[in-house]
């Protein structure tokens, strides 16, 4: 306490001059004078708390001493002495000794950003070619289709290097290592903290905040693959390069707006030799609970893209491939639902997960059929939907089961080509009307937090004409620091 | 429809920003134990939102948007620490957009770094389980760590809400003076519990044991956050039988299937403890859970 007195009389120095030097803001002073007391609290508790350290530790030797044999047999896991026999003194808590604090001197380690490092793989059994596998009806996405390739495979290898960079911005970098050599930037950005008014800003790129599974990174999925919809419509997960502004309401349901404006460089937009931001995003997102046990979350999303020469590849009325490219705007909009049972909100032993999500999308532009030989123009629109709902169940402590539905609807898109007979509609076979859809049943068993082996069968029937049966036998590992997980 | 949506965003902004400043200190609390003592200490002049129930793991909870939403508006978020909510207070903190509560401001308390942290790895591996590598974080069930939390926190609330010092100060030390005569007539009657060996399931009990003296012989989990394996459960057949404890401590949040499948085995009864604060029906506030955990820990000691 006596090491108290200084500080706390330089501090009443500091205030008396401030007092002198400004006599018309005594309010300062007395809001002063209570942040002082309130210091002063705070220090003498943290002394007092010292102080009984100091005392029982005192005790703690002195009782070591006193009785040494005795504790030296309680280590060793003998039986005790019979405590009510002797008469003890005040309780000695016998700390384990803690270790001696690590060197204190300067280090360039100290601050470390946040590391870990997720691994996936799977032995994937597939009974049709994936080489062939497209889903019908759909403009392809480049890359992002399908479900892999056959035998062992190294799926993505995620690193992520997160950390608070100052008082005001958060940043997080997740490269994905893919199996076949190359890096995937999936997330860099940095993100403020703590704006006030519940407004966060983040910039960089970043998974986009429509639907539900779209920010969840694939580790977190509770299937080895993304819905269709996310295909086809995102071409797997709509990363942004730009920036987002969320905000939350100031009450107590749940109630999220988010707007994004960025490049357009991914699907369902292309890479733009332009200034402009072609692609906007709006989201809204409401949650709350019903009773101890059951949280959901809803959403609606609004996408809007632009895209120029995005092409695909296709084969003529003849069987000859050829490459085909759309441009125009492509607008989506998403409905997501998520609803969570756990007995008492604790999901230790048993939790049931319930999820859909619908999507609606339009394309409206031109439609280049052949562009690298005859490159006939037309216009193009289209209208499309699907589909997917999943439940997964944790039915014994660690073991998981769950059950989802893919459904896909193409519709038949107008071609200004067609309609104009300058070319017949089997000159478009990917673009015939189509209804795919598929049904997946996994199983998987996490053995601590940190792993997790999945067990996912699947009919697929998503391809024009053959069902692909697909077994996939999938590892999660994760290592380094301990995540936190959104909803 | 973009108009439309706009115009939306902006009167909910503008309606949002309008809304009258609760008079109330708005305090999310992490679990019920630091509700009940932020109710000690701040009574009406607080409004506490607890984040788990008693019947949680706080270490497997989600991130659900109410308690986003509940940190969207808070004044103050009152934490164990030690990495206890890891897996998702970090997520409310960073998605509410609240400078009030981030880490290193007035309104983030955190109440493990205050006492002395048991059992703080020299090494840290995940081979040994999801152990925290600040220490022991489950600090509560020890009365002395109660008083020196209490009094930083009341110091913290009288930072934060100058305007009341003076009824935080008089509350504050009307709650050290009961808890204080409390853990005197606490400590008396735990006397007959020194040396009595116990099994608990997970290591969330060892700062009572610390406390009252109690010896935890066994842990039904073999490392922190692994369920037992049935061959470690064969073993600890074995071992206890040979020299069996007097009780198995099971917590209020804890499944029961391990603790009873060992008592059969052993022939030990279990003693259900509250843990924390609503966690049985007698552990109504803090002086309830303590009376209350040293009661059934008595009777179990028969």
């Amino acid at each position: 306490m006596t090491k108290l007195t200084p500080l706390a009389g330089a501090l009443l120095l500091i205030c008396a001059a401030a007092e002198a030097a400004a006599q018309s803001t005594s309010d300062e002073v007395a809001a002063l004078k209570a942040e002082i007391d309130a210091l002063k609290t705070d220090y003498s508790s943290r002394v007092q708390a010292l102080e009984a350290r100091i005392k029982q530790l005192e005790s703690a030797v002195a009782a070591q001493s006193a009785a040494a044999p005795a504790s030296v047999a309680a280590a060793a896991g003998a039986p005790p002495p019979p405590a009510e026999a002797a008469p003890l003194p005040p309780p000695p808590p016998s700390y384990p000794a803690a270790p001696p604090p690590a060197g204190r001197s300067s280090n360039a380690t100290a601050f470390n950003p946040a590391v870990s490092a997720i691994l996936t793989g799977n032995y994937a059994s597939l009974s049709e070619d994936p080489a062939t596998y497209r889903i019908a009806g759909f403009i392809p996405p480049p890359g992002g289709e399908g479900p892999g390739n056959r035998s062992f495979n190294l799926d993505e290898s995620e690193l992520t290097m997160s950390s608070n960079v100052d008082p005001y911005f958060f940043a997080n970098l997740t490269a994905a290592i893919q199996g076949d050599n190359t890096i995937d930037i999936e997330e860099a950005y940095f993100k403020t903290l703590g704006l006030s008014h519940g407004l966060t800003l983040k910039g960089g790129r970043f998974f986009s905040g429509i639907g539900y599974l779209n920010e969840i990174h694939s580790h977190n999925w509770d299937f080895a693959d993304q819905p269709l919809v996310y295909q086809v419509f995102l071409g797997g997960q709509l990363g942004q390069d730009g920036a987002q502004l969320r905000w939350v309401a100031p009450t107590d349901t749940f109630i999220e707006i988010g707007a994004e404006a960025g490049s357009g460089r991914a699907f369902p937009g292309t890479q733009r030799n332009s200034n402009a931001l072609a692609s906007h995003a709006l989201f809204v997102h409401v949650g709350g609970d019903v009773g101890d046990s059951t949280s959901w979350r809803t959403g609606l999303s609004w996408l809007d893209e632009r895209a120029s020469d995005r092409t695909y590849p296709d084969l003529d009325e003849s069987g000859l491939p050829v490459i085909d490219a759309f441009s125009g705007t492509s607008r989506l909009w998403i409905v997501d639902g998520t609803l969570k049972w756990a007995p008492h909100g604790d999901p230790t032993y048993h939790q049931f997960k319930l999820q859909g999500e619908w999507m609606h999308r339009t394309e409206n532009g031109q439609l280049a059929f052949d562009v690298t030989a005859r490159d006939l123009n037309g216009g193009y629109r289209s209208e499309q939907s699907g589909w997917y709902l999943q439940a997964v169940y944790e039915f014994v402590q660690r073991w998981r089961v769950g059950l989802r539905y893919d459904s896909l609807s193409s519709g038949t898109p107008y071609l200004g080509l067609v309609s104009a007979g300058l070319l017949p509609l089997s000159d478009f076979p990917t673009l015939a009307r189509a209804s795919p859809e598929r049904t997946t049943v996994m199983v998987d068993w996490s053995l601590s937090e940190f792993s997790r082996l999945r067990a996912q069968y699947a009919l697929d029937d998503a391809r024009a004409r053959e069902r692909d049966r697909q077994l996939l036998l999938q590892y999660i590992f994760s290592i380094g620091a301990h995540g936190a997980h959104k909803f | 429809m973009l108009k439309h949506l706009c115009r939306f965003l902006i009167t909910t902004l503008v309606l949002g920003l309008a809304l009258p400043a609760q008079a109330a200190l708005k305090v999310l609390a992490t679990t019920p134990d630091w509700a009940s003592l932020l109710n000690e200490l701040g009574g009406d002049k607080l409004n506490v939102y607890t984040a788990t129930s008693p019947f949680q793991d706080v270490h497997r909870v989600d991130a659900k948007p109410s308690l986003v939403a509940r940190a969207r508006s808070a004044d103050l978020v009152v934490a164990t620490g030690a990495d206890l909510e890891i897996g998702w207070l970090p997520v409310l903190l960073q998605d509410s957009g609240n400078p009030k509560i981030q880490p290193g401001s007035q309104g983030y308390f955190e109440a493990a770094p205050l006492v002395h942290l048991l059992e703080v790895p020299s090494a840290v591996d995940r081979a040994m389980g999801d152990i925290h590598p600040l220490g022991n974080p489950h600090v509560t069930l020890d009365a002395h760590n109660i008083a020196i939390i209490a009094k930083a926190l009341s110091a913290r609330l009288v930072l934060l809400d100058s305007a009341n010092a003076a009824y935080y100060a008089a509350r504050g030390e009307d709650f050290q003076k009961r808890w204080q005569a409390a853990t005197v007539k606490w400590e008396a009657k735990a006397a007959p519990l020194r040396g009595v060996p116990v099994v608990v399931i997970h290591r969330d009990q060892s700062y009572l044991c610390n406390w009252l003296g109690l010896r935890d012989v066994a842990s039904i989990e073999p490392k922190p956050g692994v369920p037992p394996s049935a061959g470690y459960l064969a073993e600890l057949v074995t071992k206890l039988t040979a020299a069996p404890p007097k009780m198995i401590l099971r917590n209020a949040y804890n499944d029961p299937k391990a603790s009873d499948w060992l008592s059969q085995r052993i022939h030990v009864p279990v003693v259900l403890l509250p843990y924390t604060v609503g966690g049985t029906p007698e552990a109504k506030d803090l002086f309830g859970l303590f009376d209350d955990t040293i009661n059934r820990l008595l009777a179990g000691a028969k």
